[in-house]
């Protein structure tokens, strides 16, 4: 993974410094709150409903076990003991008070972290696929030029008071995993021959008014994309729109310029760029990223393992976890895990210290030392031999993370709700641990298969409701919660919006309503290799709609 | 208003005169850039204003015929948050060429003043800011990792000896 030279170490501690001065004007009264609010939220720091939040970056999602080690110490002695992950690929801590803040910057930085630009109407964290560097479907690694967008885009002075937030994504495989197509900027990397280069999707974005991106260039070879970039950013800060707090996101601009129009002024902005405003970054400084990305150096193992198999025999439990929770893995004799932070009953994605260093742990003895964070808010442990799947499975289970449920009906994106957040409508996570518990039948949910149910407790959609298979959305309806259920959204590469499919639910009725719906895919397909989402497709929303409202 | 210029407060001998108000007999005024290029047009080469006040709004390039004869630029904040002259600046600065004063005016803060200074301003006017923040805000960052209109230099740049 990347790890910080001088000067990246250099930034943050000065960043470190300055947030440090910034709160202290703030407590002596010196900066106005209104002042301080966009310098703290560039800091990753809400007020939130109870306390401050703080938002902590995970640059495209990779943690070495001394970081995650570090995040867990910040959970015990500044927080309640555990952590939230996130959509972003980020941690946040919902307890700590502002005057430690500048104290768990300066610990982050002790082991190259931060939260800058975590928040606030900036370029935030670049996310990526989190099995980058072991998928087998990539056509390279997409980390090293997430790390060189996240260096041009730290403190780029142009773009630090954009209209709003601005979020970009990366990925290098056939099968969207980073869900490219509901951001600001999705690249999607491509090879012709032997040239790299950037399929550029622009104006995708989720929130009240969702868009899937436009499509705005096939092809920007890999030296001129960060001028690319530069080109998509100008003309949204200098055209996007401010009136309109909820217009003012870049999808707005591009579908009410055309997408045509759009695609035009970027281009001639990108034109007009005189060769010395080009950003040359010199080869060997694309060389340099790209040397801390080597695969890791995997001892060479044959294709299957006896001890593998011989544990599946012996224990169910494992045997379906290794049908559920791997990936497959670029290098024979490997998987990828995932480490479920949806067990029944907890906040999705939340982990407690103590849970994050048994991770850690396993990362260090059987992981080669790699961790990511998925966007569908568990930790991938990249790179594991199948002959120590057994240990790994058994040591996550002992700590309460070995639900086999990756990509399955339980594995839900929730946002935190009104539980915590001072935006929504409605509470997300209760709801959504009362449907969990309708599938909390491991086999039952097996046999469902792959199905991602979403879940926001407002519009702004941070729980991804609008890709979801199925989508819950929270909403307030004179004082009582109410939930509207969608169907159909997807954030891969054949993304799409879920539909609204009639009047909300009550909280109480939300599980036995999903219920139907599952009850009714599992009586129409094909056979069960046939997905939900296939079969939705295949059958159209009418039926499924039908029995989503029939009585019990 | 304190104006910061090089490290240390000067004296403002420029005025800005808004749309409508008669001009004063010299040139040290800045206007509207829609009045400034009507007077343009209706003038020639007869002396007019030297200086010019950009709105969020305004396209830095309409100015490109006549900067060389400019000796003050001043861009409008309206509010902090707007970010547009950022934009301007770098696109004066960079793609037009324009080498004069460059001044960031109305709501400008401490905490903008790093931003502003590598986006080619050189002078800001300020209620908001004494000139040793002004000057400790533009010392709190001695590294950047993207070229910009002015120092520090890219650390990509730094990194490979150049």
């Amino acid at each position: 993974m990347y790890r910080y030279d001088q000067f990246d170490a250099q930034i943050v501690r000065e960043r470190v410094a300055q947030f440090r001065g910034q709160v202290a004007r703030r407590l002596s009264g010196d900066l106005l709150e209104d002042e301080f609010k966009p310098l703290r939220l560039q800091n990753g720091v809400y007020l939130q409903l109870h306390a401050y939040m703080l938002r902590i970056a995970i640059p495209y999602g990779q943690l070495s076990p001394r970081q995650l080690r570090r995040l867990a110490e910040i959970a015990r002695d500044y927080d309640k003991g555990y952590g939230h992950f996130t959509t972003r690929q980020n941690i946040q801590f919902n307890w700590v008070a502002l005057k430690d803040i500048p104290d768990v910057l300066e610990k982050l930085a002790e082991v190259e972290m931060h939260a800058i630009q975590t928040s606030g109407n900036c370029i935030r964290n670049t996310t990526t696929d989190h099995y980058a560097g072991a998928a087998q479907d990539e056509v390279l690694d997409p980390r090293a030029w997430c790390e060189i967008i996240r260096q041009w885009s730290t403190f780029h002075p142009e773009f630090a008071f954009l209209p709003r937030k601005f979020k970009i994504a990366v990925t290098a495989a056939e099968h969207d995993r980073a869900a490219i197509r509901v951001h600001d900027v999705g690249l999607h990397i491509r090879k012709r021959g032997d040239e790299v280069g950037f399929e550029v999707h622009v104006g995708g974005g989720q929130g009240r008014t969702p868009h899937i991106a436009a499509l705005v260039n096939p092809f920007v070879p890999e030296d001129r994309i960060l001028d690319y970039l530069e080109a998509i950013m100008r003309v949204y800060n200098r055209y996007g729109r401010r009136d309109n707090k909820y217009k003012a996101r870049i999808k707005i601009l591009v579908s009410e310029l055309g997408e045509a129009e759009y695609i035009r002024q970027v281009e001639e902005e990108f034109a007009a760029q005189r060769p010395d405003e080009k950003i040359d970054l010199p080869a060997e400084e694309i060389a340099r990223i790209h040397a801390y990305f080597a695969p890791p150096p995997l001892a060479e193992k044959s294709a299957g393992s006896k001890l593998l198999d011989a544990a599946k025999v012996a224990d169910p439990a494992f045997a379906r976890w290794t049908r559920t929770n791997l990936h497959p893995h670029k290098t024979p004799g490997y998987a990828s895990v995932t480490v479920s932070l949806k067990p029944l009953g907890v906040a999705p994605g939340d982990a407690t210290d103590a849970q994050m260093e048994v991770v850690a742990d396993l990362a260090e003895q059987y992981g080669y030392g790699d961790i990511r964070v998925s966007h569908a808010q568990n930790l991938i442990l990249p790179h594991v031999a199948l002959d120590d799947l057994p240990a790994v499975y058994a040591a996550l289970d002992a700590a309460g993370l070995g639900a086999a449920n990756e990509s399955r009906i339980t594995d839900m994106i929730v946002c935190p709700g009104l539980d915590f957040c001072n935006l929504a409508n409605a509470r997300s996570i209760p709801v959504a641990l009362e449907v969990q518990k309708i599938f909390a039948d491991p086999a039952y949910e097996e046999d469902i298969g792959k199905l991602h149910i979403n879940v926001s407790g407002c519009i702004n959609a941070c729980g991804h409701h609008h890709v979801g298979h199925i989508g819950i959305l929270g909403v307030d309806r004179k004082g009582e919660e109410f939930y509207q259920i969608l169907l159909g959204g997807r954030a891969d590469e054949k993304a799409a919006l879920g539909e609204i499919v009639g009047p909300g639910l009550r909280a109480d009725d939300v599980p036995g309503a999903i219920h139907r719906v599952v009850e009714y895919y599992r009586a129409q397909r094909t056979s069960p290799a046939e997905k939900f989402i296939d079969t939705l497709e295949r059958l159209g929303h009418q039926p499924f709609q039908d029995a989503l409202y029939a009585a019990d | 208003m304190p104006l910061i210029k090089n490290g240390e407060e000067i004296a403002n001998d420029w005025m800005f005169v808004a749309d409508g108000s008669a001009l004063p007999d010299h040139t040290k005024v800045t206007v509207s850039v829609g009045r400034f290029l009507a007077l343009k047009a209706a003038q020639g080469n007869e002396p007019g204003p030297k200086g010019v006040r950009l709105s969020p709004e305004d396209d830095p390039a309409a100015l490109e015929p006549y900067l060389a004869g400019l000796s003050l630029i001043e861009v409008a904040f309206p509010k902090y948050t707007d970010g547009r002259g950022y934009s301007q600046a770098q696109l004066l600065r960079r793609r037009l060429g324009y080498s004069g004063e460059l001044r960031a005016v109305g709501h400008v803060l401490r905490d903008q003043i790093f931003y502003m200074h590598r986006s080619g301003f050189d002078a800001y006017e300020t209620a908001r800011a004494t000139v040793s923040q002004v000057l400790e805000a533009l010392a709190e960052f001695t590294v950047a990792y993207q070229p910009a209109a002015s120092s520090p230099a890219a650390v990509f740049r730094k990194r490979h000896g150049a």
